[in-house]
């Protein structure tokens, strides 16, 4: 950020390189998987290393030790920041001592409860799959579905209604139908700024964000109105979901992994497929990278973009769905830990390819399962998470910035994460 | 969006602008269906014997008492509806051309008073005390579409409204409580909201990120940030979280004026703040030479920059202004009320105030009309609780939400949105 004539100096560099080395050329095929996620790869270290340097210096125990000599204060902080980031490992994959022990004993429970941690981060991961999704399905078309957490509400209170309101249903038709509920919630609530973006203009932005808030107020008054649980005592919490409606969990508790995970990956795939292998997903593509040559190539925008936005909506309320059927069992109001606005930096991090979104979803899923240990044991609030990723997103979003800091060429012709945008009036 | 739906969207907008017969008559039916609503609803159901006590001095004020006003119920509904209608019928046999709307708008004023007097019939109803709570809590609403106003007339998108006032509560307590001055705290409460619209200034203007990723960038940040900070610090050690507040400042004179004096001229800096912002701003705005470049930038930077404006510069000032606004009314939270910072306390009145800005047609007359109003439905919701009334307060609190995108479709005319509006500017 410092040198605003840095891009000159690169440029300077990049013709005397083409002059000079030409074995560059050779190896670029080679190059090629590296230079796409580099920027990743580096936004996300240099994330980390911010979120080091803030464990650092609001540690307490770190100036107490600059208090009796400079060397013992540096050594505190670096020894501050190892303790803080090996819990993070361990608290999110696990400890490796432990988990050669257990395998070595081979009793299942102690294996189990050795993997915990693992499978708890895929357990965390698996509302951002859902959500990540939501917002790359909508950049895909062009749309940026800044409401995925108030689709997530919604999907959830539809999920838990069903959840518990209807009895006597067998689990194989049960579940799929309270998760299709909130699916389905999600959709409407998708739907009505597709539908005002196609035929009146009005940017999604805006009113994704209105029905953020539209959401929040409609689900606190669900859960203190017609969805109170009976002598909940004016807590807003909903009824317990009924066994049926439960998505199975595989071991006994403590280990909360289930078969949402996989239901993730498996909805990851099926968006994979929507987007690349059909001819509607070309069409999508086509209105979310050029809108113009796809209405002149005869494809109906509108459509496109009510249903993008529908899909989108959905894939939200399924995160809220998930987390109801799978590890809440009934709503209250603390549902998200803010999952869709990380969705947005999910989106981002996997460059809006599913595959992507699996992988930036599980290191966000880790990160935030590790922060909980993390908490523990070094008294690091959790929120920090939230800082480290915002910066992840400010990086990727920005490789400008990551190519100043490490002295990165430009390369020649850049993928552009290309999202429109225009005024908030539209119609234009 | 396309051609199409542009052509539409004009036609749509040119009809609602003039005044045409169709549009005269559909203006008075809707305002004789609210005096029937006046008539059917309110007027008729309340026994003809009840009175309606408003107190007209808010609570725990001395100098400019007013009496109480002791209105029959059933006799003032009638007369209220009488004079609906007479308005009602002038609009449908001549109309009131230009003022039209602010026709309708009275006769809404006329339906929520008469809904008052309905609520209260036969109770007593602290009036002032709510208009004088209303114009409280609309000023955070008002100084952050004030803050929206700065950028977006610049041509930068700016949704880390709602970042930036979080940020600068936590600062003004966390400042105003170490230095014990609620002027330093709000002068770093400020400083702090500044720094964050640099950085979105900086990658929106420089760096050419999508400004609605900045923006989410910054309001993630801000949001991990200050719950870090809280849970770290101001919950552990209580006197890092009692900064002093602003006190109440009566103005000589003015004060004394019955109703108006204790609700506008006997109350927090912070309201005479907003006041005075939204004279400058204006003034400002729209006519100065500052004003007029700032509007060009955001019109036309292409033409701006042709006849020497520097476009770059007077976005980058704006953007710092708007953070500046951002600041003030962040600090309202902590120094002009509450005396606390607590997590998340702005609880979404950012993005209200991206809202009023919107309602308001971008300028700051109108985004304080909206804000004022925004800030009534807000009191209005808490007073119905107390009263004991059949709407829920969470309805109340979606009005502003569904007002905005309402006003966004187009419904009620569309206004003008500043043309180059979220675009980057590429000097060639």
């Amino acid at each position: 950020m410092k040198k605003p004539d840095l891009e000159k100096q690169d440029a300077g560099k990049v013709v005397l390189q083409e002059l000079t080395d030409s074995p560059s050329k050779k190896n670029h095929e080679k190059k090629s998987l590296w230079m796409s996620i580099r920027i990743p790869i580096l936004a996300i270290v240099t994330g980390l290393v911010f979120g080091a340097i803030l464990i650092g210096v609001t540690s307490e125990t770190v100036y107490a030790a600059f208090g009796t000599s400079f060397l013992s204060g540096i050594r505190e902080f670096f020894r501050e920041i190892a303790t803080a980031y090996t819990a993070l490992a361990q608290g999110s994959i696990g400890n490796p001592a432990k988990m050669i022990a257990a395998l070595q004993s081979g009793n299942a429970l102690a294996i189990r409860e050795a993997f915990n941690p693992f499978l708890e981060s895929l357990v965390q991961s698996t509302p951002y799959i859902f959500a990540g999704l939501a917002v790359a399905l909508g950049f895909r078309a062009g749309l940026f579905n800044i409401g995925v957490e108030g689709q997530l509400f919604i999907g959830a209170a539809c999920a838990t209604y069903v959840g518990y309101a209807v009895t006597g249903l067998p689990a194989y038709i049960h579940m799929p139908l309270a998760f299709l509920a909130g699916a389905l919630g999600g959709a409407v609530w998708g739907f009505v700024p597709g539908i005002l973006k196609a035929t009146t203009g009005g940017h999604e932005v805006i009113n994704t964000i209105m029905m953020n808030w539209i959401a929040f107020r409609f689900t606190e008054w669900l859960l203190s109105g017609p969805m109170n649980r009976p002598g909940a005592g004016g807590m807003p919490i909903s009824p317990l979901i009924q066994p049926s409606a439960e998505i199975p969990q595989f071991f006994q508790a403590p280990i909360r992994f289930n078969l949402g995970f996989f239901i993730a990956l498996f909805v990851a795939w099926l968006v994979w497929w929507l987007l690349f292998k059909t001819t509607w997903g070309l069409n999508l593509r086509l209105v979310g990278t050029n809108p113009r040559a796809a209405k002149y190539a005869g494809l109906s925008v509108v459509s496109t973009t009510v249903i993008a936005m529908v899909l989108s909506g959905s894939l939200a309320g399924m995160a809220g769905a998930n987390q109801i059927l799978a590890l809440n069992h009934s709503m209250a109001l603390g549902l998200s830990s803010g999952y869709g606005f990380d969705s947005i930096a999910l989106a981002l991090l996997g460059n809006n390819h599913p595959l992507g979104v699996i992988l930036a979803s599980i290191l966000f899923g880790t990160l935030r399962n590790g922060a909980t240990k993390m908490m523990v044991v070094s008294q690091i609030p959790i929120d920090i998470i939230s800082i480290v990723q915002a910066f992840i997103v400010m990086f990727v979003a920005a490789p400008a910035i990551i190519r100043a800091i490490y002295r990165l060429r430009k390369p020649e012709k850049e993928e552009a994460t290309a999202i429109f945008l225009s005024g908030w009036g539209g119609g234009k | 969006m396309t051609t199409t739906t542009a052509t539409t969207t004009a036609i749509i907008h040119k009809t609602i602008t003039e005044t045409s017969p169709v549009k005269r008559i559909i203006y008075g039916i809707i305002e004789l269906v609210l005096a029937a609503v006046i008539l059917f609803v309110f007027a008729l159901t309340v026994p003809a014997e009840n009175v309606t006590r408003f107190v007209m001095t808010p609570g725990g004020i001395t100098v400019g008492v007013a009496s109480d006003w002791i209105l029959p119920t059933q006799l003032t509904l009638y007369v209220l509806v009488a004079i609906c209608i007479v308005l009602a019928a002038f609009q449908i046999i001549k109309g009131f051309g230009k003022a039209t709307n602010l026709i309708l708008g009275l006769i809404a004023v006329f339906l929520i008073f008469s809904f008052l007097t309905w609520q209260a019939s036969g109770k007593s109803l602290n009036l002032a005390g709510m208009l004088s709570s209303a114009v409280l809590l609309s000023v955070p609403i008002t100084l952050g579409a004030y803050s929206g106003v700065l950028c977006e007339r610049s041509g930068v998108i700016n949704i880390a409204i709602e970042g930036m006032m979080l940020m600068g509560s936590m600062v003004g307590a966390l400042v105003g409580s170490v230095t014990h001055s609620a002027l330093i705290g709000l002068l770093a409460a400020v400083l702090s909201a500044v720094l964050l619209a640099a950085v979105h200034a900086i990658l929106s203007i420089k760096y050419k990120i999508n400004q609605v990723i900045s923006g989410t960038v910054i309001n993630i940040f801000s949001t991990g940030m200050t719950s870090f900070i809280s849970q770290k610090f101001l919950q552990t050690h209580q006197a890092l979280n009692s900064p002093p507040i602003f006190p109440r400042i009566p103005i000589p004179g003015l004060s004394e004026i019955p109703v108006l004096g204790p609700i506008f001229f006997n109350t927090n800096l912070f309201v005479y703040l907003m006041f005075i912002i939204l004279i400058i701003l204006q003034i400002a705005l729209f006519s100065t030479r500052w004003g007029l470049r700032v509007r060009s930038v955001g019109e036309h930077p292409k033409a701006a920059d042709t006849l020497g404006i520097n476009v770059i510069k007077t976005r980058y000032m704006s953007v710092l202004l708007g953070g500046v606004v951002a600041g003030i009314g962040g600090a309202f939270f902590t120094l002009g009320n509450v005396g606390r910072f607590d997590e998340e306390m702005t609880a979404g009145k950012g993005f209200i105030g991206l809202a009023a800005m919107l309602f308001g047609n971008y300028s700051p007359l109108g985004s304080t009309a909206a804000g004022l109003l925004f800030g009534f439905a807000d009191s209005l919701g808490s007073k119905l609780s107390l009263l004991g009334s059949a709407i829920p307060p969470q309805f109340m609190a979606m009005a502003p939400y569904l007002l905005t995108m309402i006003v966004l479709a187009g419904f009620i005319g569309r206004g003008h949105v500043p043309a180059a509006d979220g675009e980057p500017y590429e000097k060639e």
